[in-house]
């Protein structure tokens, strides 16, 4: 592994902000420059705004936060009026996390997304695990991430990487991966939210600690199946300690989401504890971002990083 | 106003009737504190603890404490493992604190006589917020509610604080008996308030704004609502509102309140 490269996304450091963890991103400048982050992901993005859930929407249970948000947003154009601009005058590297309801939907959401400037890329999340509760595109089936990410590339500006949030789903992440890197997708995150419910029945997602050792076999399962697919970990990162297991494990990057909801400096402080970790420094950013990559056909695995040349 | 996240020191615990009184000293947080605003406390040890989600604790006073600055007084009613850790804490235990944290309550520009509401533990940033009225020479009346005397925040020092007070509590141990939202309106008339402030549950919250509005005063609540990280990082604490544009929308307890005008909040629709 030579550090966090992933095709088209020049990532600053190893440590990203996972979707719906950082607010708006105001809320979290207070605690952790944005500019000295990773990269920085928005919360889901639906083309249209949604209000979200009924409280509670976040419960807590022993080492996870069980939560069911639905998805709350300003919608596309609230988003693009009012919190892209902060975050790219506050220097982030925006990942926009996005999710529709239909894959056409989809399209029409990042064929608008991908006009707006200071986007460095797009995560398409498959895998809300109360996405149908809340009205949301199910991807349960290799064809459903095919038919979504097919019609994200071909809507998408050439300039704008495409990364697949999966279902942390052990038995089947390789399957999904695969689908994913072969419809396009420069790179995966993989673990993240495992399906759950809320005291009430509401299908939820599980995150913190607990899901942590799920996350890492998904890891350990993607990088032994396809080596070059550039794999971004995450399930209950917070420590430094954490983040290393996941990077030799593997990991291209880890995204943090959980760990700041009980301490938001948690994400400033693994980027400066990584730093002077020399496995995490060995290959940071390059000075001059690498020029974007978009595959006109299904990527090819290739273990020889020389060959990931833009067409 | 710009919170901060810092390790405090835990100076001094104590219980007063039903609830615990926590003395902590943490950088920087005191200092930039204002009434309504709040802090959220970490429960056990970070990054080994099975509990992520902070607590927030209503700020009841600032004071400085010797050799240490500014402390802040917060209160704390166990109803969980997470509270009952909090509350067993020994002096001097190290405990990492975010704040000040939350929009304060707006104060009048003229000096208008003010109804101040609250009931158990909710009632402890009205003490503070008496204070920064009387220094704008606003006249405050208080009224106190709680389910018992054990649950009635500070009534003594209520009486220094205002220049009335009215009791009610459930079981009539003391004051008059019965619910906050029974005397509020009689509160008001006599107050001739012109500002109305209110923190305790949402039934209370509904009643009095519901009454504020009736009497054609100004009504200020601090909403209380389950918060996972107390911050605005995970949007989990829904308020439907009405906005100034006169649209319905969703905002966060935590950092788009705690408090809202009374008739921006669409009561009947804030389920807990």
């Amino acid at each position: 592994m030579s550090g966090p490269q992933i095709p088209g996304l020049a990532l600053r450091n190893p440590v990203i902000i996972a979707a719906g963890c950082g607010g708006t991103g105001r809320e979290l400048a207070a605690y952790s420059p944005l500019d000295a982050l990773g990269a920085f992901t928005t919360r889901t993005i639906t083309l249209n705004p949604r209000p979200g859930g009924p409280a509670p929407r976040v419960v807590e249970t022993p080492s996870g936060l069980v939560h069911s948000t639905g998805c709350p947003n300003p919608g596309l154009e609230g988003f693009l009026a009012t919190e892209l601009p902060p975050l790219v005058q506050a220097g982030a590297r925006v990942v926009v996390s996005v999710a529709a309801a239909s894959v056409q939907e989809y399209a029409e959401l990042v064929r608008r997304l991908g006009r707006a400037p200071g986007i460095a890329a797009v995560e398409v999340n498959l895998s809300a695990p109360d996405a149908a509760a809340h009205g949301l595109f199910d991807v349960r089936e290799p064809f459903h991430m095919t038919s979504v990410l097919t019609a994200v590339l071909r809507e998408l500006p050439a300039g704008i990487p495409v990364l697949a949030k999966l279902r942390p789903d052990v038995l089947r992440v390789v399957e999904a991966a695969r689908t994913a890197v072969e419809s396009g997708a420069v790179a995966v995150v993989v673990g993240g939210p495992q399906p759950a419910a809320l005291p009430d029945g509401r299908a939820a997602g599980l995150s913190g600690p607990a899901v942590r050792p799920l996350a890492l076999r998904c890891v350990t399962e993607v990088r032994a199946a396809l080596p070059s697919l550039p794999v971004i970990g995450a399930g209950g990162i917070g420590t430094a300690a954490d983040a290393r297991d996941f990077l030799r494990a593997g990991a291209t990057a880890v995204q943090v989401g959980t760990a700041l909801l009980h301490d938001p400096t948690a994400a400033a402080r693994l980027v400066a504890e990584l730093a002077s970790d020399d496995a995490a420094l060995a290959g940071t950013a390059p000075a001059e971002p690498s020029p974007p990559v978009r595959p006109s056909r299904p990527v090819q695995i290739n273990t020889d990083p020389s060959q990931e040349q833009p067409r | 106003m710009s919170p901060v996240h810092a390790t405090g020191e835990l100076l001094a615990s104590r219980k007063v009737g039903a609830y615990h009184h926590l003395s902590v000293v943490a950088r920087g947080v005191a200092e930039e504190f204002r009434p309504g605003t709040f802090v959220a406390v970490t429960v056990g040890t970070p990054g080994t603890s099975a509990t992520l989600a902070p607590r927030p604790l209503w700020i009841h006073r600032v004071r400085p404490v010797g050799g240490h600055g500014l402390a802040l007084q917060l209160v704390l009613e166990v109803r969980g493992a997470g509270t009952r850790w909090l509350a067993e804490q020994p002096v001097g235990a190290r405990l990492a604190v975010t704040g000040p944290l939350g929009r304060p309550f707006a104060l009048p520009k003229e000096p208008v006589a003010c109804v101040l509401v609250g009931e158990g533990y909710s009632a402890a940033p009205l003490f503070p917020l008496a204070e920064r009225l009387r220094e704008r020479g606003c006249p405050v009346t208080l009224l106190l509610g709680a389910p018992d005397e054990s649950r009635l925040l500070s009534a003594l020092e209520a009486r220094r604080s205002a220049r009335a007070v009215t009791v009610v509590t459930r079981d009539g141990s003391v004051g008059q008996r019965g619910e906050i939202a029974d005397a509020v309106t009689e509160v008001l008339r006599r107050a001739e308030a012109a500002v109305v402030y209110a923190a305790g549950p949402e039934p209370m919250l509904h009643a009095v704004a519901a009454a504020a509005e009736a009497h054609g005063a100004w009504s200020q609540c601090a909403v209380e609502q389950p918060l996972a990280c107390a911050t605005g990082l995970c949007h989990g604490c829904p308020v439907p509102v009405v906005g100034e544009d006169g649209v319905a929308r969703t905002v966060r307890a935590c950092v788009d309140g705690p408090v809202f005008r009374g008739d921006r909040v669409r009561w009947t629709e804030l389920v807990r």
